[in-house]
């Protein structure tokens, strides 16, 4: 039997007083590769990120393999990808560098970090084709390269389950091509995914499951919508009452504004 | 001239066995603070610290002490206020920042043998009156400041680059944010004594700055500014043996700075070697990509 990685329910979140997620019923088992889609501020971010545990939920539960996210303990078993424009930090940091802090969650406090460390960092490196880049600082770096070096870090961790939010948000065609090369040898060796995606792309072909998030609860759960033009993209069908606003930021074009 | 035949003396050895100390520390720690995008924390701890200070004489206690102790207070209120990221959080840090400098005054003005001297000792500093109790108080901040850079280091700079991805690996957050706080009140009580509560965060920040300039990693960026540090406090404090109307703090500031304005000249040309270096590369890299597809 599968292992269940994520289970939530009747998850509620609220961000300053506004509720964002209105009682979420989310299971995900281990193998699954689960796209989940919506508008702009419908709450997929913020479910990804209550899924974790980075956001604390104001009613309801949610398990990370059976563990609430306070008391789980096995973090190396998560890669998370966070969405992400710019690396941060004010002081340079190596491409090697952000990746190997990808190992952080398997190394002991105060143990060096070993042969089977570095292992994993080139392997990470060699997958996002950065490794001529692994002397150099990361900041220094264009967006989709950057966005390479975020998913590296996850890579390098060698985790169970990736947690990616909106991956292919902002890179370029061969940053997008790379991502679906690699999640499909992590699909292959059987790893669980779970992406945030506002257009799937080339990706598209590897995705399991679709889940949409409406208004902060889960429209549309099964298996991922077929594109067929412009207007059977997902989430076209879910025009809210935000639309609107979501459709005034950077990300319009997918709406498919009339 | 810089006056070799000091080193003889007994004071003088302390002065610059605190400054080297200052100097290894203070930028050791500053690259996590500016990494974390705090670079005027240490300003405001130094702030807090002069309450602590004045303490110290108001209570007759060594202010050393009492410093600690106001610092870290001071530190934990900062870092809540930074942790739950209230849009007033700069305002209150800014209350905070007067209430310790006016604190500091007040109670220095009302302790027995306060007097403003003794305030500008320790809002400039006074390297020169460090005795042998302060250089064993100030070497066991260092031992413990250089301690938690050694041991928590790796996951400090998880925390300092990315406070999100440190929770996702299973970092215990709260604690390490703490450290980085503490760890910073004990540097700017280190500092204090040596160039003054007012200018401790430029030994923090400044070196930072001017190593990164050259550097291209986080780790070599923090070896480099403690070299910086180094040099810059204790070339400070032997350029003041030049004349006694040199004040030995804002020798190693003034010292410190030019050292950046320096590193700025010669970082934007390493740079642009580097960029036509990477230029190549890249172009070699895309070539390589073809090939294979």
């Amino acid at each position: 039997m599968s292992e269940t990685a994520f289970a939530m329910t009747g998850g509620r979140v609220a961000l300053d007083g506004r509720p964002v997620l209105a009682g979420v019923d989310l299971t995900v088992r281990e193998g699954e590769v689960v796209a989940i889609m919506g508008a702009n501020g419908s709450g997929k971010s913020t479910l990804v990120r209550a899924l974790l545990g980075l956001t604390p939920l104001s009613g309801g539960t949610t398990l990370l393999y059976g563990s609430p996210p306070a008391r789980f303990r096995h973090w190396w078993r998560i890669g998370y990808v966070p969405q992400r424009l710019a690396i941060g930090g004010g002081v340079p940091a190596t491409v090697r560098e952000v990746v190997t802090s990808g190992r952080v969650a398997r190394r002991r406090r105060l143990s060096p970090y070993r042969q089977e460390d570095r292992e994993a960092v080139a392997r990470a490196l060699e997958a996002v084709g950065l490794s001529d880049r692994a002397g150099d600082s990361a900041q220094a770096l264009s967006g989709g390269q950057q966005q390479r070096v975020l998913i590296a870090r996850a890579l390098a961790g060698e985790p169970d389950t990736y947690v990616m939010d909106e991956p292919t948000a902002g890179v370029d065609a061969g940053t997008q091509r790379l991502l679906a090369d690699t999640l499909a040898r992590l699909v292959s060796a059987g790893k669980t995914i779970v992406l945030v995606a506002h257009e799937l792309g080339p990706l598209e072909p590897l995705i399991t499951r679709g889940v949409v998030v409406r208004e902060g609860r889960i429209a549309h759960d099964g298996p991922p919508p077929e594109p067929e033009g412009d207007c059977a993209r997902p989430g076209h069908e879910h025009v809210h009452p935000h639309a609107a606003e979501a459709a005034a930021g950077p990300l319009r074009g997918w709406q498919g504004e009339p | 001239m810089i006056d070799l035949s000091l080193l003889d003396k007994q004071f003088f050895q302390l002065a610059l066995i605190a400054a080297l100390l200052v100097g290894l520390c203070a930028p050791a720690v500053g690259t996590f603070i500016v990494q974390r995008r705090l670079a005027l924390l240490g300003d405001g701890i130094g702030h807090v610290a002069l309450t602590g200070v004045a303490l110290g004489f108001l209570t007759g206690t060594a202010p050393v002490l009492t410093a600690v102790v106001v610092a870290i207070a001071g530190a934990l209120a900062i870092e809540l206020v930074r942790a739950r990221g209230r849009t007033s959080g700069d305002v209150a840090l800014a209350l905070l920042f007067y209430g310790g400098i006016a604190g500091g005054v007040m109670l220095m003005g009302i302790a027995p043998g306060g007097s403003n001297a003794k305030l500008n000792s320790y809002l400039f500093g006074a390297i020169a009156s460090v005795t042998t109790e302060d250089i064993w108080v100030i070497g066991g901040l260092a031992v413990l400041v250089l301690g938690v850079v050694t041991v928590f280091g790796r996951e400090l700079f998880v925390l300092c680059q990315d406070e999100e991805m440190a929770r996702a690996s299973g970092l215990p957050v709260r604690f390490l944010s703490v450290l980085v706080a503490v760890t910073a009140a004990l540097t700017v009580v280190i500092a204090m004594r040596v160039v003054g509560l007012l200018l401790v965060s430029a030994l923090m920040v400044i070196p930072v700055a001017t190593s990164q300039q050259l550097t291209r990693g986080f780790r070599t960026t923090m070896l480099l500014a403690m070299v910086f540090g180094v040099v810059a406090s204790v070339g400070g404090l032997l350029a003041s043996t030049a004349s006694t109307r040199v004040p030995p703090g804002a020798a190693i500031v003034l010292l410190a700075l030019a050292g950046f304005v320096l590193a700025l000249g010669v970082g934007r040309f390493v740079r642009q070697g580097r960029s036509q270096e990477s230029n190549v590369s890249q172009q070699a890299g895309s070539v390589r990509v073809k090939e294979v597809r």
